[in-house]
């Protein structure tokens, strides 16, 4: 745990000393802390509700799920029902390989194409009359073949979600079962 | 003197004796602002006692707002968490107690190399977090 942690550390500092991809923009954008209009519909987006008062046993699901998606848990804290998880993925796409080939044959030119990612996950329950408020959310780090940041994003996809949600669901389900 | 040692000389120079160029280190403890203007805009008091809860609804906060929490201790009263959205923003949020009415909330965050010390981006947070807590985001002295 102590050295998922470091390494956690690590990769955050790594991110902050690149500036990200706004290493010339000093200054942090106007709305970085706002809410904003469709903050309502991100957040129904990214919740799903489950009908138990057992906040140990989603939480075990969602490290479940997660896991299932080859995830590795970075850190958890189960009094405030938070997982905390990451994955490294290849980044590379077909199509960039097959630009990089085109303006290297055409235009004699070395363009720099998505080599590896890390995924992050941030699951935190919530506990509610009845019911346990489950919300995820994913963010992504992309770096290229020269080392370099090339995206900084959140994942907001719909459909992530919902297939997250039905893997958890299943989950779910098998931990009541004990399966 | 040959043109290697010159270029030996100048690069000693910038590196010594010019005072721009004090060694990076003394970042380690420079703040921009004073410590107590920068306790007053990152610290609101709110009128409840209970931590855990305070903690909860921080971390429901900094999701509404597209961050993915880093880690949390709900024992010293941290959250910590980064938004990535073409750019690198990391916060911390602490809770303790002030006397026995009221819990006090202290946020600062990083943007990239720099640390945030504009008012602005902290009102909105809490008046993000008050709506959330239900309850009113208090100036402190």
């Amino acid at each position: 745990m102590f050295r998922r942690s470091i390494a956690s550390k690590v990769w955050i500092g790594g991110l902050l000393a690149t500036g990200g991809l706004c290493g010339c923009a000093p200054h942090i954008p106007p709305d970085a802390l706002a809410m904003r209009a469709q903050s309502l519909e991100w957040r129904q987006r990214s919740t799903r509700r489950f009908f138990t008062t057992d906040e140990k046993q989603i939480l075990a699901a969602s490290a479940g799920s997660l896991q299932d998606l080859g995830f590795t848990i970075d850190n958890t804290r189960s009094e405030l029902g938070l997982i905390v998880a990451s994955k490294d993925r290849t980044a590379v796409e077909g199509g960039q390989v097959a630009g990089k080939v085109v303006m290297a044959i055409v235009f004699r030119a070395d363009v720099p194409i998505d080599r590896n990612q890390k995924f992050r996950a941030s699951v935190v329950t919530h506990p509610s009359g009845n019911e346990i408020a489950v919300r995820v959310t994913f963010q992504r780090i992309v770096w290229n073949d020269r080392n370099e940041v090339s995206k900084l994003e959140l994942l907001d996809d719909p459909k992530m979600y919902q297939e997250f949600f039905e893997k958890l669901s299943q989950a779910v389900f098998l931990e009541a079962h004990q399966i | 003197m040959t043109r290697s040692g010159a270029g030996v000389g100048l690069y000693c120079l910038c590196v010594c004796a010019v005072p721009a160029c004090q060694s990076s280190k003394a970042e380690l403890l420079k703040a921009d602002a004073s410590a107590v203007k920068l306790r007053s805009i990152q610290t609101r008091a709110f009128d409840t006692t209970d931590k855990t809860a305070t903690l909860r609804t921080a971390m429901a906060t900094l999701q509404d707002l597209g961050f993915v929490i880093d880690s949390a201790d709900d024992v010293i009263g941290t959250v910590s968490a980064t938004k990535l959205d073409r750019y690198a923003l990391r916060m911390t949020v602490t809770v303790r107690p002030r006397g026995t009415t009221q819990l006090l909330v202290r946020a600062n965050a990083q943007f990239g190399l720099r640390a945030v010390e504009d008012p602005q981006p902290y009102q909105q947070f809490f008046d993000a977090l008050g709506k959330a807590m239900f309850l009113a985001a208090q100036e402190v002295d």
